[in-house]
């Protein structure tokens, strides 16, 4: 009863009222009987109690306070005005609603992208927050490298802080079932992977202890749920059956749960094999006993309530004992503990820039859309002002005009929320465009949690606080009387309140400004780096990778595999010609680094002569498009029979033989000695930002391997040609499929992808923001003219020229353009910097991009001056007066 | 509107709770019994009455319920809860203990200082 009547305005409000007008009206006419019977006539009567009573409505108000609740009841009455009232004006609502929507929706979108790929990458893996990156450190040597399976193991043994160190390492396979071979992409893990990960799988098990130990010992692999609906056509019977993976037959021990893609940004992963099977995956060679090796992408899952500090410190601290112990292979070596969002061993790096720029710059879009709602708010609460007078003098306190007027935009703000979820849920798998073509199955998505929710609702709220409570507090310096009466009029009309209107004018132009030169520089980059020549040619050239050790081919065949597949690609009609390459320029695969020494170049004490080198067949340099400067290319002759030799670059020339002629001198890598035959001119060798250094190149024929690259030259288009090259590798063998084909323009772009994102955002929110910054121009300006209508009659009246007007009306709007722009140069001029590597080739202060953003934004906010001023012109100043 | 300025403050709600301790009564008869039993020394804007009444009930000092008046009307009855009754014992006595020390101060005299 009590819980019933505490509730009762919430959900039987009808019958709270019904009941308090019942009360009252019951004690009027007993009242009014009362004095009936004493003598006075019955309306006499009635008046009389209803006088004594006092002011009904008062009473029920103070009535409804009474109540512990009666704020909720409050804002229900509000929100249901609030609707009202934005249905009364549709145009007005459907506009401020569509910023909103776009505002706080693009923010939604890009905390949804940084959740699903930064702070909470892998679906599924319970307490993400606790599990960190080992990153391996090398004194002296910038970035982080793998760890090796021998310091692994130490670490989970000593560690006594971490639950688990989980190891990774994707590897490629080429699976073949019935007639089809596939590429497909996994991971070697350690035993522990899915356990410490907290997945189950749905079919069958995981890895048991002990299965990741002994050479080749244990050939089980677990499949993903989607390889298996794919491939295996959801056959529960799949457990225990056998399935090739690079030539040997492999137990499927289980079915990873559905949604689960591994552990690693960008790709989703296809099955899983215990570490002990790395001497099958890897090209490297057997490496499990091997402390110098490193090659595990590892994680350390914290126990609960351990502080990464604390972790960090004990990983050091065994890492210290490891370098005592085994001085060759640790000294200098470290690990550091890094969250997930800066993992160097995945696509998250190159993700983290941009989207720390694309979160800045969505932030700058809701200020925008928010000053404009603040904007048309005003606006109406200008149109409006009459009413709210109304409500002030029949006695609503100004509190109580504020919270109405925030309910308002609080009914704005979250039909604008649910507009921005949708928007958000619907970009989420545009995380894809970010990634660079790449062959095997993406997983990149955005997340939609209750944290990436609850984010947008604090966004939706901040911007209530930054368009709403402007106009709200705008009511309580309403002057009552002045606004009951008519309009004032002049220029200027209410100063105070297009003050407010013109700061957040000044406020918009200014970062659409910034927004406009950030775009500006951006695209420049992007320009800029794809019209400077690498050193090589960009069209006309195919590349793909072709990996035998994943087919299970031993060196000897995989040569013969090699050389038949070239002859055979070569007589391909349109092939001008082919050739290898281990790692192909601008590849993810980095180059060997060997320490050298030349004949006659004194080394100074402490230097150690060091160059990059990649292995390419004969023909390469063709193929690619790096012209010798002198010396021969590599033949079919230069093979492990013949005399080592070696091409370098001509900054390798101009270090060690100081510009004598190299050819015919010696060079030796690792005590090997080779003679160099060649000077090859310079190029980029990994991406666009690298400078100038000494490279050379060995024949693939004496330093084989059976994970190579190839490049063809061709005029055809590489839509068919593509099927083609990959037709040839199924002929040899149906067992081997090349990775996708890429056109060298599509290789070299990837490495500028995270600029021309960024850019593209960047034009595309900037042209945006000018769009809604030209509306709340132009409606400012608009109003301004028609509140100043009657002025600006009586001076037509008075002769005044319509030039003249003209430049009255322009000059003040273009005041307010002329502000904003300065006060977004200076913020253009100060963040520009904060760019840093992403402009390239582009001063941070690029008149060009300066001086165009500056003439859009002028032409644009011209336009949205010059209308208004027009009509100005054409007022009649006989109407004007008369009204 | 100065509704109760007539009578100090917070005593409306004690007149209530006394005028309802003496039996159920509706709003009217809330007014009425105050009225008779302060022989007219309190006027108040009889509207006043019911926020104080909601409040009461609220506070748990009043339960009310729907009845029918003594002529037959449909009518809501206040009446008095073990909470209120203490509620009004207390007040009755911190209100006589007041009264008494602000007479004996209003009746002091130069002699008795």
């Amino acid at each position: 009863m009590q819980m019933r009547s505490f509730l009762e305005p919430l959900f039987r409000r009808d019958h709270l009222e019904q009941s308090m007008e019942d009360e009252m009206r019951f004690h009027i006419e007993e009242r009014a009987a009362d004095l009936h019977r004493s003598g006075l006539p019955a309306d006499e009567a009635k008046r009389k109690a209803q006088i004594e009573f006092g002011g009904k409505e008062t009473y029920k108000e103070q009535c409804r306070d009474a109540h512990p609740l009666h704020w909720v009841y409050g804002f229900i009455s509000d929100l249901r005005f609030g609707v009202r009232m934005l249905r009364r004006s549709p145009g007005f609502s459907l506009l401020a609603i569509l910023c909103l929507t776009l505002g706080i929706g693009a923010n939604a979108a890009v905390f949804g992208w940084i959740e699903g790929t930064l702070f909470r990458p892998y679906p599924l893996v319970s307490h993400q927050e606790r599990v960190f990156v080992l990153a391996g450190t090398a004194r002296g040597v910038a970035g982080y490298e793998p760890t090796s399976w021998p310091d692994l193991r130490d670490f989970q043994r000593n560690c006594k802080l971490i639950d688990s160190f989980v190891a990774e390492h994707i590897v490629g396979t080429t699976l073949s079932i019935g007639d089809r071979a596939q590429r497909a992409v996994g991971s070697l893990v350690s035993a522990n992977y899915f356990d410490a990960l907290g997945i189950r799988p749905v079919l069958g098990r995981g890895f048991q202890p002990g299965e990741d130990t002994g050479r080749n010992a244990h050939p089980i692999v677990v499949i993903s749920y989607q390889l298996w609906q794919e491939r295996f056509h959801g056959d529960r019977s799949v457990i225990g059956k056998t399935q090739i993976l690079n030539g040997m037959p492999h137990t499927i021990v289980g079915v990873a749960p559905k949604g689960f893609y591994g552990t690693f940004v960008g790709y989703a992963w296809q099955f899983w094999v215990p570490a002990s099977m790395q001497e099958r995956f890897d090209s490297a060679g057997y490496q499990l006993e091997d402390r110098g090796a490193r090659w595990i992408e590892g994680f350390a899952r914290l126990k609960p309530g351990v502080s990464v500090q604390q972790a960090q410190q004990e990983i050091t601290a065994v890492a210290r004992r490891l370098e005592g112990d085994f001085p060759d292979t640790n000294r200098g070596h470290g690990i550091k503990l890094l969250p997930l969002w800066e993992s160097p061993f995945n696509a998250t790096d190159s993700m983290l820039p941009t989207l720390k720029i694309t979160a800045l710059v969505v932030f700058f879009v809701l200020i925008i859309a928010c000053a404009n709602v603040s904007n048309l708010l005003l606006v109406r609460a200008f149109a409006r002002r009459h009413e709210l007078a109304v409500r002030i003098a029949v006695g609503a306190g100004r509190r109580r005009l504020i919270k109405q007027l925030l309910t308002e935009s609080l009914v704005l703000a979250g039909i604008a929320l649910v507009g921005a979820i949708l928007v958000a849920h619907w970009c989420r798998n545009l995380l894809v465009l970010l990634v660079p073509p790449r062959s095997g199955p993406i997983f990149m998505k955005g997340d939609l949690d209750w944290r990436v929710l609850a984010l947008s609702a604090g966004v939706c709220l901040l911007s209530i606080l930054l368009f709403g409570m402007i106009p709200a507090l705008q009511t309580s310096s309403l002057d009552i009387s002045g606004a009951l009466k008519c309009e004032s009029a002049g220029v200027i009309g209410t100063r105070g309140k297009s003050r407010l209107r013109s700061a957040l004018i000044l406020l918009q132009v200014a970062l659409s400004f910034v927004l406009l030169v950030g775009a500006g520089l951006l695209l420049k980059s992007v320009q800029r780096i794809r019209n400077t020549s690498p050193g090589f040619s960009r069209d006309g050239v195919l590349v793909t990778g072709l990996n035998l050790v994943a087919a299970n081919y031993e060196p000897q065949r995989a040569k013969a595999f090699q050389n038949e597949l070239l002859d055979r690609v070569q007589g391909l009609a349109g092939v001008e010609s082919a050739a290898y390459a281990r790692v192909v320029p601008f590849s993810y695969l980095g180059y060997s680094s060997t320490p050298i020494a030349v004949d006659g170049y004194p080394a100074a004490p402490d230097e150690q002569p060091a160059a990059d080198y990649d292995e390419v067949s004969e023909g390469f340099f063709s193929t690619v498009g790096i012209p010798l400067v002198v010396g021969r290319d590599f033949t079919r002759a230069d093979d492990e029979n013949a005399l080592p030799v070696a091409i370098v670059n001509e900054a390798m020339a101009a270090q060690y033989w100081r510009g004598a002629d190299p050819v015919g001198m010696r060079l030796q890598m690792k005590g090997r000695a080779m003679r160099v035959i060649g000077v090859a001119k310079n190029a980029k060798y990994q991406n666009m930002l690298e400078t100038l250094s000494p490279f050379f190149y060995v024949p693939l024929r004496q330093n084989p391997s059976s994970d190579i690259g190839l490049l063809v030259r061709t005029r055809q288009d590489p839509a068919t040609m593509g099927p083609a090259i990959a037709r040839e590798v199924h002929v040899l063998d149906g067992d081997v499929a090349p990775s996708g084909i890429l056109t060298m323009r599509e290789q070299i772009s990837r490495q500028t992808l995270t600029q021309l994102i960024a850019g593209r955002f960047l034009g595309i929110f900037g042209g945006l923001a000018l769009l809604l910054a030209t509306i709340g121009l132009y409606g400012v300006m608009s109003y301004t003219v028609s509140q100043s209508a009657r002025e600006l009659g009586l001076r037509a009246a008075l002769g005044a020229a319509p030039s003249h007007l003209l430049r009255l009306v322009m000059s003040r709007g273009l005041a307010l353009i002329g502000l904003g722009l300065a006060i977004g140069l200076a913020v253009a001029l100060a963040t520009t910097r904060l760019f840093g590597y992403l402009l390239w080739g582009v001063s941070p202060h690029d008149p060009a991009s300066f001086g165009s953003a500056l003439a859009i934004i002028g032409i644009a906010s011209m336009a949205a001056c010059f209308f208004p001023a027009w009509r100005a012109t054409r007022i009649d100043p006989l109407r004007a007066l008369r009204d | 509107m100065a509704d109760t300025s007539d009578i100090l403050p917070g005593t409306l709600d004690m007149l209530i709770l006394k005028a309802v301790s003496l039996g159920s009564l509706h709003g009217y008869g809330v007014l009425l019994r105050i009225q008779q039993i302060s022989a007219g020394a309190f006027e108040v804007e009889q509207g006043a009455l019911y926020p104080a009444l909601y409040r009461l009930e609220q506070r748990g000092m009043l339960d009310a319920e729907w009845g029918i008046s003594e002529n037959n009307r449909r009518a809501k009855y206040y009446r008095l809860t073990r909470k209120g009754e203490k509620h009004l014992q207390q007040q009755a006595k911190n209100w006589n203990r007041l009264s008494l020390a602000i007479a004996t101060v209003l009746n002091a005299t130069a002699e008795e200082s």
